[in-house]
């Protein structure tokens, strides 16, 4: 019998599996599908202080081995969440889910981080600080480290649930700042977002996306997300969350040995509505077949 | 409407070219999650990530209308690299489909005079619309829009139905030459209509209802003449670029009267009443 629990910043998940912000809604279209209750947990959609509508449409291209999306955060903003969406969760999900916060500014960050934290259904907080797709926020605070610290610390005076800081992989340093958001009081790093790209109709000779730009997941990103949860794992002592191309168990084990302590999978649920839950009953005879008995043993094992 | 989707193996029972760029796949399954015409279903093809989205032509359900397996058509147009594989494909390779996507049409609306107008590769979804109108004993009225006649396809099938159907082309070369909104003018003075919007004392009593389907610029033409000027209701199927097909990632979202609705969920058929045109 394989044991497949892990803790992450002090909170044990019956398995590493967490479907990531932007893939899964606020969790009840999947629960229309399958028991989401099989899930470590998952991370609901980057919510914001005020509603938004996100970007025009096309906001989707396909790509070799993956997908380009511009959303740019669609969601009801913070207080519908609180009084619409949770509730209706709560009927479907009875672990403590991740709830991810995006912002414009730092007081956006508090204000959204506040409301949520105090929902009891929250466990963590994961603080995006990466999207690709808003314009005069989220991803500028990501990529330089002095700006993700001040968003870190601002928000760890709101609360003392985990919280994680997700990354851009649209930097130079990823380490420098995975280590910023620790000294500044991070409980855990997540990454990667996605990473910035285009693509171009023929037929129109304009850009597909109405954004112009969007951002790359799916499989084929899977080395640079192995890479940079590598690098981070050696830079920082706090735990890592790994996703970017997780479609498979075994994508799972390989993301752990890099360093992960749990994985997110984002664009999988997207073409393959069962694939979270697909992966975790895959894990037991994936780890069997690697003679792993504990997944919370192989966390880091490539270093 | 609630749908429930459904993921599936089909069997391809028939791939034949309706027009060099048109193709009906004939799919067998469990096609139990189809509850409406205007509903699509989410196609994999190996070696691309996303699915292809296609509406539903037609759907025979597994055991209301006998077998164990029911069989869902679609027809799809070439418009890219997975549409021409599709091509391809023969009877008896097997797919993985999400059945049962999307709201689809509304039939109780329909009254006793609907009128369907589908353009070119807009034109499918409203076959089954318009079997089951004629099984619900209403008295339907069709416009089918084409840029020519070597484009034309499914006008004998909307015939065998008993549907009165009317012909545009672009290009003149079959039916009456102009788009759909001309054929509507043309059918309407025909039923004693009047289109203009002139006449604010003019009743409109022909036509109860509509259902379209098509590319945008016919979607606003019609929402301008029909529903607008000519003062009928109706609902309009709309198309975006789709990530996942049923509702998870928001790539499909567009403003409505109602507030933010996903296309692929929400959609994709949507109310003249809630759209902001």
């Amino acid at each position: 019998m394989v044991d497949t629990k892990v803790t992450l910043c002090g909170i044990t998940l019956d398995n590493p599996v967490i479907p990531a912000s932007g893939t899964f809604g606020y969790g009840y279209e999947f629960a229309e599908l399958y028991d989401i209750n099989c899930l470590g947990t998952f991370s609901f959609k980057g919510t914001t202080r005020e509603p938004r509508f996100g970007n025009e449409t096309p906001r989707i291209a396909e790509c070799p081995s993956g997908m380009l999306n511009s959303v740019g955060l669609q969601n009801p903003g913070v207080e519908k969440v609180i009084s619409e969406e949770l509730p209706k969760l709560a009927k479907v999900f009875n672990k403590p889910v991740m709830a991810n916060v995006s912002g414009f500014s730092i007081d956006d960050y508090v204000y959204t981080t506040e409301l949520l934290a105090a929902q009891d259904q929250v466990g963590w907080l994961e603080i995006n600080i990466s999207c690709p797709n808003v314009h005069g926020g989220g991803m500028s605070f990501g990529t330089d480290p002095c700006m993700a610290a001040d968003v870190v610390k601002a928000v760890r005076m709101t609360t003392d649930k985990p919280l994680i800081i997700k990354l851009s992989p649209n930097v130079t340093d990823i380490a420098g700042i995975a280590k910023a958001c620790e000294e500044a009081g991070a409980d855990g790093i997540s990454l990667i977002n996605t990473l910035m790209g285009m693509r171009i109709s023929l037929r129109s000779r304009k850009p597909i996306l109405a954004n112009t730009t969007g951002g790359y997941s799916g499989p084929a990103v899977l080395p640079v997300s192995l890479r940079m949860v590598y690098q981070v794992y050696d830079a920082v002592s706090i735990p890592v969350v790994g996703m970017g191309g997780i479609s498979t168990a075994e994508d799972v084990l390989e993301m752990m040995m890099a360093g992960a302590t749990a994985v997110e999978v984002g664009a999988a649920n997207l073409t393959e509505p069962f694939a979270s839950k697909k992966i975790i009953e895959d894990l037991p005879r994936v780890m069997e077949k690697y003679g792993i008995t504990s997944l919370a043993d192989i966390v880091g094992q490539a270093h | 409407m609630v749908t429930q989707m459904k993921q599936g193996v089909f069997t391809i029972t028939e791939n034949t070219a309706l027009t060099p760029t048109t193709y009906r796949m004939r799919l067998e399954g469990d096609t139990g999650a189809v509850t409406a015409p205007g509903q699509f279903i989410d196609i994999k093809l190996d070696g691309h990530f996303l699915r292809r989205p296609i509406s539903v032509n037609d759907v025979i359900l597994p055991s209301s209308e006998g077998g164990c397996d029911g069989t869902v058509t679609v027809i799809y147009k070439v418009l890219g690299a997975g549409t021409e594989e599709m091509t391809e494909f023969a009877p008896g390779k097997k797919l993985d489909v999400l059945t049962g996507l999307g709201n689809g049409y509304d039939l109780s609306d329909a009254g006793d005079h609907p009128l369907l107008i589908g353009g070119g590769v807009g034109i499918p979804p409203l076959y089954l619309a318009a079997r089951r109108l004629i099984g619900q004993g209403t008295d339907v009225s069709v416009i089918l829009g084409f840029n020519s006649s070597e484009e034309m396809y499914y006008v004998d099938e909307f015939e065998k139905l008993g549907c009165r159907v009317t012909v545009a082309t672009a290009d003149g070369s079959a039916g009456i030459k102009g788009f759909v909104t001309d054929a509507f003018r043309a059918l309407a003075a025909e039923c004693g209509v009047s289109c203009t919007g002139s006449d604010p004392d003019t009743e409109y009593t022909r036509f109860t209802h509509f259902y379209t389907c098509g590319p945008e610029p016919m979607l606003k033409a019609v929402f301008r003449e029909v529903y607008k000027e000519a003062g009928i209701k109706g609902q309009m199927s709309f198309e975006e670029r789709m990530g996942c097909g049923f509702g998870a990632c928001m790539g499909c979202s567009i403003k409505t009267a109602g507030g933010y609705k996903r296309i692929c969920k929400d959609g994709p058929v949507l109310r003249t009443e809630e759209i902001l045109w």
